[in-house]
C-alpha cells in the first residue's frame, strides 16, 4: 500500500543501515548499553508487570465472566499488545533514540509526540510513585508483632474504641486515618500529613539511587526487582492453597460466564487494559530498545514479552483470588458465628446446639416459633458473594482487603513483609522505565543541559518530583491519586498510541520499516503484523478512544469520599467534583493529548515566519 | 404457729423469690460462654460452679465495700441453659435490703480479673450485662518501629549514593589521568571524535540533526 504522507529529508536525519553496521562494528556509540541480553528482558518484563496486574486485572477478570473474559483479553493482547510492542521496540532499535529523538528524526513535526509521551510519563510517575509512598509506609510498619491494623484506639474513658474505627474496621481506620488522614473532600485539606512526606522522600531516594547512572545501576537492580515478584508470588500461591476457603476464591474468578462476551464493555475494559499493561506510549520501551545491538532480534522479544505479561496476570490473578476467597471464607463464618452467638443469647439456648452448619434449619425453626423476637434481633444476612466482590479493586485491594486478609493468617508480619515488598518490586521495576521516559526526553529537548552527568539529571528530574509530589502528602492526596489515575492514563496513553501507529506506518512509511526490521533481524514481517498495523490495531485504539471519550463526557464528574459525618459511612460516599476540577482534568489529558497537534501547528507557524522576505534574504547573505 | 412457722422458713426463699428476678432493678444478667473458650475442657454448670459464683461475688463486694459479705447475699436465680442468670446483692445487714446497682458494679469492675480467672474464662466469655470491661490498651511500642526500618533504608540509600558519585568521580580522574599519559594525539581526535561524531567521514552527521531543532525553535 503505498499511502505514504511525503516526508523530505528523512535520510539525512536518520543514521543509513551502512552507518549502523559500521556503529556496531567499531563499538564508538556514546550511548549507554545492556550488559547482556537477560538485563534488557527483565527490565522490560519489570516495566511491563506492574502493581495493576495484582490489583486491575483480576479485578476485571472477575466481573467480565471470570474464565471467559480471557478470551477477549488473549485475543486482544495478540491483536492490539503485540505489534504496537513490536512497533515501540523495532523503531527504537533502529534509530537509537530516546522517544523525543526517534520522532523528531522521523518529521520534526512529530516532536509533540515525545513531548506528550514526556509529559504522559511524568504524570504518571508522580502518583505512581505516592503509591509506592504508602506501599513502603505499610512496608515499614510490618516489622512489629502485632500488626498496626490489626487494633483501634482506645476512646478517651478506655470503655471503646475510638468511633470512626469502631463504626468501620480496623484496616479502614489505619489506611484513612492513620496512613493517610484523608480529608473529607479533595478541595477541603488540612495541610501536610508528615508521614506521607518522609515515606515520599523515601520512594524518591530509592527511585533515584537505583536509576542514578542510568540503565548501568537500573540494569543491575532488576535481577532483584524484576525476579523477586515471581518468588514471592509462588510463595503466596502455596500459602493461598493451603488456606480454608480458597478454592471457592479461585471458583469466583474463573467460572465463565459466556454471556458477558456479548457484552461490549468486556471487549473495551480488555482492550484497555492490554495497553496499560504493556507501558506503550510511555516512551520508556522506544528508549530501552535504543540500547540494544543492532541485530537484536525485537520481534522475538515481542512475543516473548506478549506471553509473559498474559501468563503473569493470569498467574497473579489465581494468587490475589485464592487469598480473596480465604478472607472472605473468614468473614463469612465470623458472620454467621455472629448471628448464632445472639441467637443463643436472646433464647437462652445452649451453646453447642447451633453451628454453622445446622445455623439454617435452626433460624428457620425459631423464626416460625418467635417471628417477632427474630425481627428485633437485626440479625445480619451472611452473603458469600458479597463478601467475595467487595474492594477487590485499587487500593482497596491491597492495602483493605489483602491487609485484613493477612491478619488473619498465621506468622502475619512476615506475610506482609513479603506482600509489600512484592508490591514495591512491581512498583519499582515500572517505575524505571517511567524515569526514563521523562529524562532522557527532558535531556533530548535540553530543558536539562547536556553536558551534565546521568547521576545530576536523574537527582534534578527526582528532586522536582518530590516537590510535586508533595501535593499527594495532603490531607485530600487519596483524591488527587484517584484523580491523576482516573484521568491521567487513560485517554492521552491512547491518543498518543493512535498518533505512533500513524506516524509509524503513513509518516515513516511501513515499506521503509519492513526494510529495517529485514536489517535487523533477517526477515520481513510477516502478513499477520502488516496487516494489523495498517489497520487492525489504530481500528482497535481509535475504538477504545472513541468509548472512552464518549463514557467520559456522558456521565457526571463524582467521587468517593471517606466521610466520618456521611449517611453511608464506612461505605464512601459519592460527592461530586468542584467546578475547578474541570481546568485541572484538562491539565492532566488534554495538555499531553493536544500536545502533538499544537506542537506541530507552532512550528509550521515558526517555519512560515521563517520563510518570510526578510529571513529569506538574511540566509542568502 | 405452724403458720409462723412456715412463713420463717419460706421467708428467705419467698424473699429471694421476690428480690431475685429478670431484670430486677437492682440485678445483673450474666452469660458464660464455657464451651465457646475452653472448647475440649469445659466444665458443666453445676451446683458447685454456682457456689463458686456466690462466692467469687462475696468476695468482690467485700473487698470493694470493706463489709462482710456472705455466700447467702448473692441471690442467683434464673439460670438457662445457656448458662446465663440473674442474680442480686443483699446488704450483709438486712437481708431484705438489696445493694444498689451501681456499688455492684464497682465491685466487679474492681475484681474482674479475678472473678474471670476463677472460672477460667476472661471478659468476653464471661459477661455481665450491662458492666463494660475496661479495654486493655493497644499494644504500642516505645519508639515507631517503622520510623527504624525508615532510618535504616534511609541510611543504606544515602551510603549507595555517595559511594557511587564518589566512585563515578574516581573513575573519571583516572580516566583523565590515563588519556593524559598516552598523551596521544591521534587517540584524542579519535576519541573525540567518537564522543560528538560530528567530523569524521563515515560516521552519520548527527549536529544537522541535533542542531536543527536548537536554531528553529
Amino acid at each position: 500500500m503505498k499511502l505514504v504522507i511525503p516526508n523530505p529529508g528523512l535520510d539525512q536525519r536518520i543514521p543509513s543501515h551502512q552507518d549502523l553496521e559500521r556503529m556496531e562494528k567499531e563499538q564508538v556509540s556514546d550511548r549507554p548499553k545492556w550488559d547482556n541480553k537477560a538485563q534488557y528482558i527483565l527490565t522490560c518484563v519489570g516495566f511491563c508487570i506492574g502493581i495493576g496486574n495484582v490489583w486491575r486485572f483480576p479485578y476485571l477478570c472477575q466481573t467480565h465472566g471470570g474464565g471467559a473474559f480471557l478470551i477477549p483479553y488473549l485475543i486482544l493482547l495478540v491483536l492490539e499488545g503485540m505489534p504496537l510492542l513490536l512497533m515501540e521496540f523495532a523503531i527504537g532499535q533502529r534509530l537509537r533514540k530516546g522517544s523525543v529523538g526517534v520522532w523528531r528524526a522521523i518529521n520534526p513535526y512529530l516532536t509533540g509526540v515525545g513531548i506528550a509521551s514526556m509529559l504522559v510519563s511524568l504524570i504518571i510517575g508522580l502518583y505512581y510513585n505516592t503509591l509506592i509512598a504508602w506501599i513502603m509506609w505499610y512496608l515499614f510498619n510490618s516489622f512489629q508483632d502485632p500488626l498496626p491494623w490489626t487494633q483501634c484506639p482506645l476512646n478517651g474513658n478506655r470503655t471503646g474504641f475510638v468511633d470512626e474505627c469502631q463504626r468501620s474496621s480496623t484496616v479502614d481506620y489505619f489506611f484513612y486515618r492513620v496512613t493517610l488522614d484523608t480529608s473529607t473532600s479533595i478541595d477541603n485539606s488540612s495541610g501536610i500529613h508528615w508521614p506521607m512526606v518522609v515515606c515520599l522522600l523515601a520512594a524518591w531516594t530509592f527511585i533515584c539511587i537505583c536509576y542514578i547512572q542510568g540503565i548501568s545501576t537500573s540494569g543491575k537492580a532488576v535481577y532483584i526487582t524484576a525476579i523477586l515478584p515471581y518468588i514471592v508470588l509462588a510463595i503466596f500461591l502455596v500459602r493461598g492453597l493451603t488456606l480454608k476457603g480458597a478454592l471457592s476464591g479461585i471458583e469466583y474468578l474463573f467460572i465463565p460466564d459466556v454471556n458477558e462476551l456479548m457484552n461490549p464493555t468486556s471487549w473495551l475494559d480488555a482492550g484497555a487494559q492490554v495497553f496499560y499493561a504493556f507501558s506503550i506510549a510511555w516512551g520508556g520501551l522506544i528508549s530501552f530498545s535504543s540500547y540494544n545491538p543492532i541485530h537484536n532480534n525485537c520481534m522475538q522479544d515481542a512475543v516473548m514479552l506478549t506471553a509473559i505479561t498474559g501468563l503473569t496476570s493470569i498467574y497473579a490473578a489465581t494468587v490475589t483470588y485464592s487469598i480473596i476467597g480465604f478472607r472472605a471464607t473468614e468473614k463469612y463464618d465470623t458472620c454467621v458465628s455472629e448471628n448464632i452467638r445472639t441467637l443463643l443469647n436472646s433464647f437462652n439456648l445452649p451453646e453447642s446446639s447451633i453451628n454453622t452448619t445446622s445455623y439454617d434449619a435452626a433460624f428457620n425453626h425459631l423464626n416460625s416459633s418467635h417471628p417477632d423476637v427474630i425481627l428485633g434481633l437485626d440479625l445480619q444476612t451472611c452473603d458469600m458473594q458479597k463478601f467475595l466482590s467487595e474492594g477487590v479493586e485499587g487500593t482497596g485491594l491491597a492495602f483493605i482487603v489483602f491487609t485484613e486478609a493477612i491478619t488473619k493468617m498465621p506468622a502475619s508480619p512476615i506475610w506482609s513483609v513479603l506482600f509489600f515488598i512484592m508490591l514495591l518490586c512491581l512498583g519499582v521495576s515500572t517505575l524505571f522505565g517511567n524515569i526514563e521516559g521523562v529524562v532522557i526526553p527532558l535531556k533530548d529537548l535540553n530543558v536539562l543541559p547536556q553536558s551534565w552527568p546521568h547521576e545530576a539529571l536523574t537527582g534534578a528530574t527526582c528532586v522536582i518530583a518530590f516537590i510535586m509530589c508533595l501535593l499527594f502528602a495532603q490531607t485530600s492526596g487519596l483524591y488527587w491519586v484517584t484523580l491523576f489515575d482516573n484521568f491521567a492514563g487513560s485517554v492521552p496513553l491512547l491518543t498518543i498510541g493512535l498518533f505512533e501507529l500513524i506516524a509509524v506506518v503513513y509518516i515513516y512509511g511501513i515499506d521503509r520499516f519492513n526494510e529495517d526490521i529485514k536489517f535487523m533481524i533477517g526477515h520481513k514481517p510477516s502478513i499477520f503484523w502488516q496487516v494489523s498495523w495498517r489497520f487492525i490495531s489504530p481500528l482497535i485504539i481509535l475504538v477504545i478512544l472513541v468509548f472512552y471519550l464518549v463514557t467520559l463526557a456522558q456521565k457526571e464528574l463524582t467521587y468517593l469520599v471517606w466521610d466520618p459525618n456521611s449517611d453511608v459511612f464506612p461505605v464512601q460516599a459519592s460527592v461530586p467534583y468542584p467546578p475547578w476540577i474541570s481546568a485541572v482534568i484538562f491539565l492532566l489529558a488534554g495538555v499531553p493529548s493536544l500536545a502533538m497537534p499544537v506542537y506541530a501547528l507552532c512550528r509550521l507557524v515558526f517555519v512560515g515566519c521563517k520563510k518570510s522576505p526578510l529571513w529569506h534574504d538574511e540566509q542568502i547573505k | 404457729m405452724l403458720e409462723r412457722i412456715f412463713i420463717f422458713l419460706f421467708l428467705p426463699s419467698v424473699l429471694a423469690a421476690q428480690l431475685c428476678k429478670p431484670d430486677a432493678p437492682e440485678g445483673f444478667k450474666v452469660r458464660l460462654s464455657i464451651k465457646t473458650a475452653l472448647q475440649d475442657e469445659a466444665y458443666e454448670w453445676d451446683g458447685n460452679e454456682r457456689f463458686l459464683f456466690q462466692a467469687t461475688l462475696a468476695f468482690a463486694m467485700s473487698r470493694h465495700t470493706r463489709q462482710e459479705f456472705n455466700v447467702s447475699n448473692i441471690l442467683v436465680c434464673d439460670e438457662t441453659p445457656r448458662v446465663s442468670f440473674w442474680f442480686v446483692v443483699t446488704s450483709p445487714d438486712d437481708p431484705s435490703q438489696l445493694i444498689n446497682r451501681g456499688k455492684v458494679e464497682a465491685a466487679v469492675r474492681m475484681s474482674r480479673n479475678r472473678i474471670n480467672s476463677a472460672f477460667l474464662l476472661s471478659d468476653e466469655t464471661l459477661e455481665f450485662v450491662g458492666i463494660l470491661p475496661t479495654l486493655a490498651a493497644p499494644v504500642e511500642p516505645a519508639s515507631p518501629p517503622w520510623l527504624i526500618v525508615f532510618g535504616v533504608v534511609m541510611g543504606l540509600v544515602g551510603a549507595g549514593i555517595v559511594f557511587l558519585l564518589v566512585s563515578t568521580v574516581l573513575q573519571k580522574r583516572r580516566k583523565k589521568n590515563q588519556e593524559g599519559d598516552e598523551g596521544d594525539d591521534d587517540e584524542e581526535a579519535r576519541v573525540k571524535t567518537a564522543e560528538n561524531g560530528c567530523r569524521s567521514d563515515g560516521i552519520y552527521n548527527t549536529s544537522f540533526s541535533e542542531d536543527e531543532p536548537n536554531t528553529q525553535m
